[in-house]
């Protein structure tokens, strides 16, 4: 459920109003339920309101722990003496 | 896209597939209810379940706010429409959703009805300030992720003075559907549901956070991972999943956390709490009446209620008969369990709300994987690995 | 009556039911907007019927009817959009189009200085694809039984000798090639549609590929199909492609050539590119071992520079169409019930 993408905040506006972008697409969007919304934050846009704020350090975080399940394995397979 | 596609890689993709061939018991079953329709959609739309060992099974929850929405609520937002004049706006999913005698919002349109599609409840406010004259009516659906935007515009019609604005409330509460599955007398004394493990909603939970799983983790000791919607993170929450049932660990476990707080959205929850209050009950397509399970608009608000506004007849709405919907929606039966799929319902014809969604289990078995099983056998399937 | 210049209060009013009336006032807009604008030796005759030789061989028609809004959006208008649409509904029977015929249902009360916007935007077109429009209608509806403007055209094309494309020609081992990115002609309408707008640099495709198809043909000549992925977008037309022979296809999604700002524009809307409208495009099924000669002679042409292989035909009888997803796992790529809806989950 509840389809949403992350967008960068490109420019604050009047009423609790920004303008966010996905690569070249552009749309104004509320951000009345973030606080201290900021230029080049991303957030995350579900039907036209910016929901959270997304961490860029938990984000680097999540894929270092992603590449690290393969680390494991990589260190299973040295010890059972196969090679990738 | 920045957060998108690093969460769609290939490699990392098979790096994951990997470690959970590795980490998979096979001497076991796991069965993993994904709660979120986000969920489905997504291992349907990846084809994620090719990447996973025949013995990681996911089970289908009911999290698809146009799946669980009772035939009544749609039939009531029709004569809304119809009776009342109003221009009624929508959020495009519930379009083709059928109705009583497969009445949907897309043939009332048809038929005349001032029908609206919206992609947020801007643009429905912006439809009220245009049309000064005419009610507009916002039929609002969804989970805690939809909810917010919901209560921002009911606090902006007020602010602004919007008399014509309403708004038809059916927002509901992920949590009280998790209770209620795991109470059900399928998963808990007939075990016709094996559910091992959960993937948390991602969205949802970026407005409520991750703490309100933490009784489910405690009591029906079941571990759940809150996932992200991109496939990658769906598979690696699945390889936490594994990791805890493997241990036998049941908590909490949040794989999403670039969005996902323990305490979520606070400014969010407020305005919640500020404009709607818990309905005793409400009743669910599939799950039945669910107590303390959705949102009505509360007495400071009410000018803002369609329900208030309108009035709606008492009518006999009713399902299709044989429509498995409600089997599916509680991971009971799988679409292919039901007699009319892709028979009589198709996405084309849909008898059911599961057929229509692009979250619902139905569209998905349709859209993605239809006649699957004979694909497998093909040579094709051989030429793609 | 010349005298007081009837073109110049014609754009400044709109349509009205005298115009489609058959007296003088619908005299006077054919001369002054339509015939001006799509002059040529055939049209000029001025008869209700277009006189032409036509050459020996076999002769393909294709007749297509345009309603769209907006009439006018990033990239094009309902003008060079029904040009282009019926050219290349023409093209990909593997002809080269020779005429075209362009009828009009006008609203009343709608504005004669767009409907000339319209019409020459049409001649621009037809003159740039280098095929005249030689005849043409006109009626006029009441306000409120018509969107503005709807066009319906024709077209008329020969095809060179040895050359047989059809859907039925499909059969495994054929190499999928596509011309181009997807979905760029859909994303520019929705940008503009109410209640939805976007800012996006993105513009409709729509182009007529008659002159790529032409050196296509030529360099390949035993192409099998050709089809353009207009409406329900790519998916739409290799099922159909499918069905009508009888065999499967697998597409590598990788391969598959969107923008950036139509995967972004798609995942805020939550469309799937696959099943967006394109105006421009071409899908080309031809034996394998011609698969990399065609492509050179695809990307060497400006409307398939971004050209690519994206897939094979494989045995089938089911008719599946089947892709390899981004992640390297299998999905099934099915027709879409309906127009696509922007959805929220």
């Amino acid at each position: 459920m509840c389809l949403a993408i992350p967008a960068k905040v490109t420019e604050l506006l009047a009423d609790d109003m920004a303008t966010v972008a996905l690569d070249g697409v552009k749309k104004q969007i509320s951000v009345a339920l973030v606080e201290d919304p900021a230029v080049d934050d991303y957030v995350l846009v579900h039907v036209g309101y910016a929901l959270h704020k997304v961490s860029p350090d938990e984000a680097s975080r999540t894929l270092a722990m992603m590449a690290e399940a393969g680390l494991l394995q990589e260190e299973l397979e040295e010890i059972a003496g196969s090679e990738q | 896209m920045k957060y998108v596609d690093e969460f769609r890689d290939r490699d990392l993709a098979k790096t994951i597939a990997e470690a959970i061939r590795q980490e998979a018991d096979p001497g076991r079953t796991y069965n993993i209810m994904e709660f979120c329709g986000g969920h489905t959609h997504a291992i349907f739309r990846y084809g994620v379940k090719d990447l996973m060992p025949e013995n990681v099974r996911f089970v289908h929850g009911p999290g698809c706010p146009v799946c669980v929405l009772p035939v009544r609520r749609l039939d009531d937002a029709v004569e809304i429409a119809e009776r009342h004049d109003v221009i009624l706006c929508t959020y495009g999913d519930m379009m083709r959703v059928p109705g009583t005698k497969q009445r949907s919002l897309i043939k009332a349109k048809a038929d005349g009805a001032d029908i609206k599609m919206v992609y947020s409840t801007l643009d429905a406010l912006k439809i009220a300030r245009n049309n000064p004259d005419r009610e507009v009516v916002f039929f609002a659906i969804g989970f805690e992720t939809t909810t917010p935007p919901t209560a921002v515009a009911i606090k902006t019609a007020e602010r602004e003075r919007l008399k014509n604005f309403s708004v038809f409330c059916n927002h509901v509460l992920t949590p009280s559907a998790i209770g209620h599955i795991l109470e059900s007398p399928e998963v808990r004394e007939l075990g016709t549901v094996q559910i091992d493990g959960f993937l948390g909603p991602s969205h949802v939970s970026s407005v409520i956070g991750s703490e309100p799983y933490e009784f489910f983790a405690e009591e029906f000791g079941k571990p759940v991972v809150i996932a992200g919607f991109e496939p990658l993170d769906v598979m690696q929450s699945a390889l936490m999943l594994i990791r805890q049932i493997n241990e036998g660990r049941h908590e909490v476990e949040n794989e999403y956390t670039r969005v996902v707080t323990s305490e979520g959205n606070l400014k969010a929850q407020q305005l919640v709490s500020d404009v709607f209050e818990l309905r005793q009950s409400f009743e669910w397509r599939g799950l039945g009446k669910v107590p303390y399970s959705a949102l009505k608009i509360r007495e400071t608000y009410a000018a803002f209620d369609a329900e208030k506004r309108f009035e709606v007849s008492e009518k006999k709405s009713r399902e299709v008969k044989s429509c498995e919907c409600p089997a599916i929606l509680r991971g009971v039966k799988k679409p292919t369990d039901c007699k009319l799929f892709g028979t009589v319902c198709t996405p084309d014809s849909p008898m059911g709300s599961c057929m229509v969604s692009s979250e619902g289990a139905c569209a998905a078995y349709w859209t993605y994987g239809r006649h699957r099983e004979k694909a497998r056998a093909a040579p094709v399937k051989e030429a793609a690995e | 009556m010349n005298a007081i210049t009837p073109g110049i209060s014609h754009r400044k009013g709109a349509v009205d039911m005298a115009h489609g009336g058959g007296g003088r006032a619908m005299a006077e807009l054919i001369d002054d907007l339509f015939r001006r604008h799509l002059s040529n030796s055939i049209l000029d005759q001025g008869n209700d019927a277009a006189l032409f030789q036509v050459p020996a061989g076999r002769l393909v028609m294709s007749t297509d009817g345009h309603v769209i809004s907006p009439l006018f959006f990033p990239g094009g208008d309902i003008g060079s959009l029904s040009v282009h649409g019926t050219l290349n509904d023409v093209a990909m029977a593997g002809a080269k189009p020779l005429y075209l015929t362009a009828g009009f249902i006008l609203e009343e009360g709608f504005p004669l200085a767009d409907l000339e916007r319209i019409v020459a935007s049409m001649a621009l077109a037809a003159r740039e694809a280098g095929v005249p429009i030689v005849t043409g209608d006109t009626k006029v509806v009441e306000k409120g039984k018509g969107d503005g403007v709807f066009i319906t055209t024709t077209g008329l094309g020969v095809v060179p000798e040895d050359v047989h494309v059809s859907a039925e020609r499909a059969r495994p081992g054929q190499a999928i090639l596509l011309s181009g990115s997807i979905g760029d002609h859909g994303v520019a309408i929705l940008s503009k549609r109410e209640n939805l707008e976007f800012e996006t640099e993105i513009k409709s495709d729509s182009a007529a590929l008659h002159t790529l198809v032409a050196d296509m043909i030529e360099a390949v000549p035993g192409i099998a199909v050709l089809r353009d992925p207009t409406r329900g977008g790519l998916a739409a037309t290799l099922n159909e492609v499918a069905r009508s022979a009888g065999v499967g296809m697998h597409l590598d999604e990788t391969t598959i050539p969107v923008k950036p700002d139509v995967a972004a524009a798609c995942e805020l809307l939550g469309l799937d590119p696959l099943y967006v409208a394109n105006e421009g495009k071409l899908v080309c099924l031809c034996d394998a071992g011609d698969a990399e000669k065609l492509l050179a002679v695809m990307k060497a042409h400006p409307l398939g520079r971004d050209a690519a292989i994206i897939g094979k035909v494989v045995e089938d009888d089911a008719g599946l169409v089947e892709m390899e997803t981004e992640i390297g796992g299998l999905r099934v790529v099915d027709w879409l019930s309906g127009e696509q809806l922007p959805r929220i989950c």
